[in-house]
């Protein structure tokens, strides 16, 4: 099976020879243009008048271009036209693009673009939650609330309750390889735009906009990118229209890349959350009600604020069955950079949210928070359910494994065991403490805009036998290619050496919607095996009439035929056998109402489980990652490697989130930490110290392609359990409730130690 | 200026624009796109480049490095490593590069450390940010190239950088430059400076480097005193200082990163004058003598002395740092480095701790901190508090509480003025938890 072995990435030997080749390493035409935006200096307020004399003088200056300028569309929005490309009149953040310069060279670009003369008449910025709730400053209206059951009346009829908030802060993605994109004018007026996008779609719709062009007049290419993370499902659309229409203008090709610090200081990132909640719950510690309250930041523009809160909302429950449960969700208007998609998309927060309550209860009722989890638990696939097995949004789930990976988990990794031992040597250990803690991720699998649940691919197989891919997905290190690859070449029988991927192409597969969701592998994997059957059929159908025909091997057999692949191929084409077909695929059985909060948003659930031991030290709140044990579900596993590869980079990245990553604005909303110098992801130390990773390997109950599951978001939760293991550190301090905010920096880890120790 | 380099085997001779970074020159000039622009300034590693010259071979930031750098050095990118390198091949089969854009860094620092024979992988990869794959993979295929065989070109570089070696620049030479052009931008290892060009945008007015004068790449252990010259890269100075130092040493080893270290000068550490070097804090609780030059004046000062204000250094126009003279031991001493991340990050808080403990009396004491104030300063009040007084809780206690009379620490991105007193007032505590026995050091904790 060419499926479900761990090869390596398709470009690995290309990575490390330097030889895979990302936007800025295009080679381009010596007449090539770079750009650089103007930024606004100010948060908020009215242009009174933007002298660009020195901008247009500057050395190398070609032109300068502001909203004015713009031939046609001025937007860059992915979902409601709220963001154009270039400010007209007012600016709503520090870093929003007011001007373009046009300039020979990249450096010349950004010296320039540095010299406008701003007149702008300032207006109070909105910055915080508080502000922001108090100005009514809201996306759609106003809040959006979503309730099972009644979780009131449940609550106050509880025999315990609690009530709390969390703040988590946001995340920069942080992708290695910033913002980047170039257009080619070509003949009649058509335009090629290369741009590091995880939506080429979307970049050719919103250029062809910009130009005054139908779609068919752009033509957008993506080989692969340097990391996206969401960070490229929309944020690339302003570098790509901005290219074309410096090079419609000028007729020369354009180039734009973001310098890191420019990257940080214009794009969104994941939105942060202020989580109120309220909860009821018995004895054991299990759930009668719940009230969530979600406050987030989604900065200037909509951009994806709102299917990211609904995530948010929709992962409220995370692996636990919520019987009465009322969530309300703020979508905050900000002068701040527009948050956007990042890996999870609104459902990391809202799990931190329930964990957290989870912990506060177990840690209420003086029990093992395990325990509480799994009092909590939905009901195990196959079982019967005592009560309806539903979602807060009444989605009954059919697929729940986590009861048999928590048990799997705890013996492997010998959590009661370690769990004594940490309190044992906690006791002795006056100023470092150490801190244990499982968390589980149930993550939804489907675009929850049900239409995006599409796919598209193009399959060419050759007369010499060598096969050409092409599918709707990006590759933005995740193996979507690979992973693929893999799917065409199990199909016609042949080693994965035989098939050529090739760089995503809007002229070649049209209609597409973002790789995001995790869904790549799911949507694009099935269209292609539909393609590859399309062709099997055309030549089984040649070959011997449509009896069976097997493709093993590299060899083609039927009856008592057994020829090779290529001669297979060539006796098709000599034949005149289409060898050419694309495939579609779209999601199946699912309906979602928005509006009501009520449906089946998702074809099923990928989980996981880890478990992660920490060590902080009481005096400065320093912490470190020593040991975590990670089981996640794949179903059957495409490619192992692979798989592995992005539950350990999931985990990390998870972790980096809520411990040293922090995002810090200042009073006017400046972003301070605009670089590596002063924003931290994790380093090489900073993964955990013992790190088991296993997966499940167990098949989707639902037909999805070769049984496998959607793999790219779900492990990043389980990186919450190092918020929770250093909470459960903090918390061995004294008698209080950690409280403990994210991300947990050596400074809040530090002010819960000392809240924790004063008893507060 | 005209520079010669071997840049992947063949031998290149160019005049070199002074502010021209090799990256945007391998980039933009030689279409070598293998070496990535990741932040271009120094902290992703993603530029990483192999530099070969007479001191060894050393992992670099190209995006923060300026062609007069680089003159009678063997370079090597990753087009350059054959691509059959163990670590190439290492990180093929461990599935170390997902989306590929760190990797020909990493795999750069992983040839370098190769090279040197390094197994702390750790250390040599803290300089290179991976954002997909949680490093796990790339340690793996790490530890896979140990005791693998080391490629023959190291020889063939080695040979044309010995043979190519420039003709040193001397003190003396320097001192009469720099006479010459007072306000000139001196240039050591471009850490601090690179930046300047790289994200300030700013032309840099007579720029004048320090790379060939070998006089003060020299470090001399006496006796009683060790001499380094304002020229020895962290790197270099390293592995001196762990030997007599080793909690100094502990400070340097996570010192931004390999690839800063190689190339940053405990000089221009000091001269910048920032309020958050690393070193000044540890060498002000040494008791350091900082020595300087001016044409043919030479003087020197108490290290402490030369840090007036932010911004602002006993540093006259012409005048240069030669070196530094520290006591060889000093066993009471303690450095304690407080950021968010553990590698490659600035401190909140440095706190370094000298503390001479006399039949249980405090005899001598001098600490001094970085992150607390407009320059790297001692903590004087502290410091009487405790001289004289039984080396006990008590004493600790009262210490602890004069802190405040010492700093007067801003707020910032990395830590409140709060969290800042606070911890390092918890510094003197963890200090005197150690003194005790207690365990104090979690990077020492392993499960």
């Amino acid at each position: 099976m060419t499926v479900t072995k761990p090869l390596p990435h398709d470009s690995g030997s290309m990575h490390v020879s330097g030889a895979a080749r990302y936007v800025d390493d295009i080679p381009m035409p010596p007449t090539t243009l770079h750009l650089c935006f103007g930024q606004s200096p100010v948060a908020h307020g009215v242009i009174k008048s933007l002298d660009l004399t020195a901008v247009r003088a500057a050395s190398g200056v070609v032109a300068v271009l502001t909203a004015e300028d713009l031939p046609h569309a001025n937007d860059v929005s992915p979902s409601i036209h709220d963001e154009p490309l270039l400010a007209t009149g007012t600016v709503h953040y520090i870093g929003q693009p007011v001007f373009l310069v046009v300039a020979d060279s990249h450096l010349n670009a950004r010296k320039a673009a540095r010299l406008a003369k701003f007149d702008i008449a300032e207006r109070t910025p909105i910055l915080s939650y508080d502000d922001a709730i108090a100005a009514k400053s809201y996306f759609e209206g106003g809040p959006r609330t979503w309730e099972k059951g009644k979780a009131k009346p449940a609550i106050k009829s509880a025999r315990h309750k609690l009530s709390g908030r969390i703040a988590m802060g946001g995340q920069e993605h942080f992708y290695l390889e910033g913002q980047a994109a170039a257009a080619l004018p070509q003949e009649n007026g058509d335009m090629l735009v290369h741009s590091s996008t995880q939506h080429p779609t979307e970049i050719q719709h919103k250029v062809a906009e910009a130009l005054g062009l139908p779609m068919h007049g752009v033509r957008v290419e993506c080989r692969r990118m340097g990391g996206g993370f969401g960070g490229k499902e929309s944020q690339g659309n302003a570098l790509a229209v901005a290219c074309a229409v410096a090079a419609a203008q000028t007729g020369r090709p354009c180039k734009m890349r973001y310098d890191r610090d420019d990257d940080m200081t214009i794009t969104g990132k994941r939105h942060d959350f202020r989580i109120d909640y309220e909860v009821g719950f018995d004895d054991q510690g299990r759930i009668q009600g719940i009230i969530f309250d979600q406050y987030t930041r989604g900065g200037w523009a909509q951009d994806l604020t709102a299917a990211v809160a609904d995530r948010a909302m929709m992962h409220a429950d995370n692996a636990y069955l919520l019987p009465n449960a009322k969530i309300t969700s703020h979508r905050l208007k900000t002068n701040m950079q527009s948050a956007t998609a990042y890996r999870g998309f609104g459902g990391p927060q809202g799990v931190v949210g329930i964990e957290r309550v989870i912990d506060h209860i177990a840690h209420h009722l003086g029990r093992d928070p395990v325990e509480v989890r799994r009092a909590n638990y939905y009901a195990e696939m196959g079982t019967t359910p005592a009560q309806p097995n539903t979602t807060p949004y009444n989605m009954e789930v059919k697929d729940f494994i986590l009861n048999q990976m928590t048990d799997q988990l705890m013996e492997t990794s010998d959590y009661a065991a370690r769990r004594a031992a940490i309190a044992d040597w906690n006791a002795t250990s006056p100023i470092l403490k150490r801190g244990i803690a499982f968390s589980p991720v149930k993550f939804g699998i489907s675009f929850t805009l049900t239409h995006l649940n599409q796919a598209g691919a193009l399959v060419h197989l050759y007369a010499d036998g060598s096969i050409m891919l092409n599918h709707g997905g990006t590759e933005m290190g995740q193996g979507l290619f690979q992973k693929v690859a893999q799917v065409a070449a199990h199909r016609f029988g042949v080693t994965t050496d035989r098939v050529k991927i090739t760089a995503t192409d809007t002229a070649k597969v049209p209609n597409t919607s973002a790789t995001a969701a995790s869904s790549g592998s799911d949507l694009n994997g099935m269209a292609v095996l539909d393609a590859c059957n399309k062709i099997r059929a055309r030549m089984a159908e040649h070959l011997d009439g449509g009896a069976p025909v097997t493709f093993e091997n590299g060899r083609v057999k039927w009856a008592d035929e057994d020829i090779s692949f290529e001669d297979a191929a060539q006796r098709c084409y000599a034949n005149r056998v289409s060898l050419s077909a694309t495939g579609f695929y779209k999601t199946p059985d699912l309906s979602w109402d928005r509006d009501a909060g009520t449906g089946r948003p998702f074809f099923y659930f990928a989980h996981g489980c880890a478990v992660t031991e920490v060590v902080i030290d009481t005096l400065t709140g320093e912490n470190r990652i020593l040991r975590a044990d990670v089981l996640h579900d794949a179903g059957a596993s495409l490619n192992p490697a692979i798989d592995k590869g992005q539950v350990e980079g999931g985990y990390v990245q998870g972790a980096g989130w809520l411990t040293t990553e922090e995002l810090v604005w200042n009073d006017a909303g400046v972003l301070k930490t605009h670089a590596p110098s002063t924003y931290k992801i994790p380093a090489c130390s900073d993964r955990p110290q013992v790190f088991n990773v296993d997966l499940m390997n167990t098949e989707n109950p639902e037909a999805t392609i070769y049984r496998s599951k959607a793999v790219g978001e779900p492990p990043f939760m389980l990186g919450i359990s190092a918020l929770l293991a250093l909470s459960d550190a903090v918390a061995a301090c004294g008698a209080a409730y950690p409280d403990l905010n994210a991300p947990a920096t050596p400074e809040r880890i530090l002010k819960a130690v000392q809240k924790v120790r004063d008893g507060d | 200026m005209n520079i010669t380099f071997l840049l992947n085997g063949e031998t290149v001779t160019m005049s070199a624009p002074p502010t021209l970074t090799l990256m945007d020159w391998l980039r933009q000039e030689k279409h070598l796109t293998g070496t990535k622009e990741g932040c271009n300034e120094g902290d992703c590693g993603a530029c990483t480049v192999v530099v070969l010259d007479t001191s060894g071979v050393r992992a670099l930031n190209a995006c923060i490095l300026f062609m007069p750098q680089i003159d009678g050095m063997a370079i090597r990118t990753v087009e350059g490593f054959g691509g059959n390198h163990p670590a190439q091949t290492a990180m093929v089969e461990h599935h170390g590069s997902q989306c590929g854009f760190c990797t020909p860094g990493i795999v750069a620092s992983m040839v370098a450390g190769h090279a040197n024979g390094r197994t702390d992988h750790d250390n040599v990869l803290a300089g290179n940010l991976c954002r997909c794959t949680g490093y796990a993979p790339i340690i793996r295929a790490a530890e896979a190239t140990t005791g693998a065989p080391k490629p023959d070109w190291l020889d063939t570089d080695r040979e044309w950088a010995t043979n190519a070696a420039p003709a040193p620049t001397t003190v003396d030479e320097l001192a009469q430059i720099l006479m010459e052009n007072p306000n000139a931008t001196i240039i050591a290892g471009a850490t601090d400076v690179g930046l300047w060009v790289t994200k300030q945008l700013r032309d840099l007015k007579t720029p004048v480097f320090l790379n060939k004068c070998a006089e003060l790449k020299q470090i001399t252990v006496g006796a009683d005193a060790i001499h380094i010259g304002a020229g020895v890269t962290m790197s270099d100075l390293h592995p001196v200082i762990d030997e007599h130092l080793p909690s100094y040493g502990e400070l340097i080893r996570r010192y931004a990163s390999v690839q800063v270290r190689n190339a940053a000068t405990i000089g221009g550490n000091v001269a910048n004058g920032s309020p958050i070097g690393d070193n000044p804090p540890a060498l002000i609780a040494l008791g350091a003598t900082l020595h300087l030059r001016r044409g043919n004046v030479r003087r020197e000062l108490p290290i402490e002395e030369f840090f007036i204000d932010y911004g602002k250094q006993d540093r006259r126009p012409g005048e240069f740092v030669t070196g530094i003279t520290i006591p060889k031991s000093a066993p009471d001493l303690q450095c304690y480095k407080l950021s968010k991340r553990f590698d490659q990050d600035i401190s909140a808080v440095c706190g370094c701790f000298n503390i001479t403990v006399t039949d249980g009396t405090v005899t001598a004491a001098r600490i001094a901190f970085g992150g607390m104030a407009g320059t790297p300063k001692l903590a004087k009040t502290v410091m009487k508090s405790l001289i004289g007084q039984p080396w006990d809780q008590a004493t600790i206690d009262a210490a602890c509480a004069k802190f405040a009379d010492d700093f007067t620490p801003l707020s910032d991105m990395r830590a409140s003025a709060q969290y800042r007193l606070d911890t390092a007032a918890n510094m003197l505590r963890r200090y005197y938890a150690q003194t005790q026995g207690v365990p104090t050091n979690l990077l020492e904790l392993r499960v």
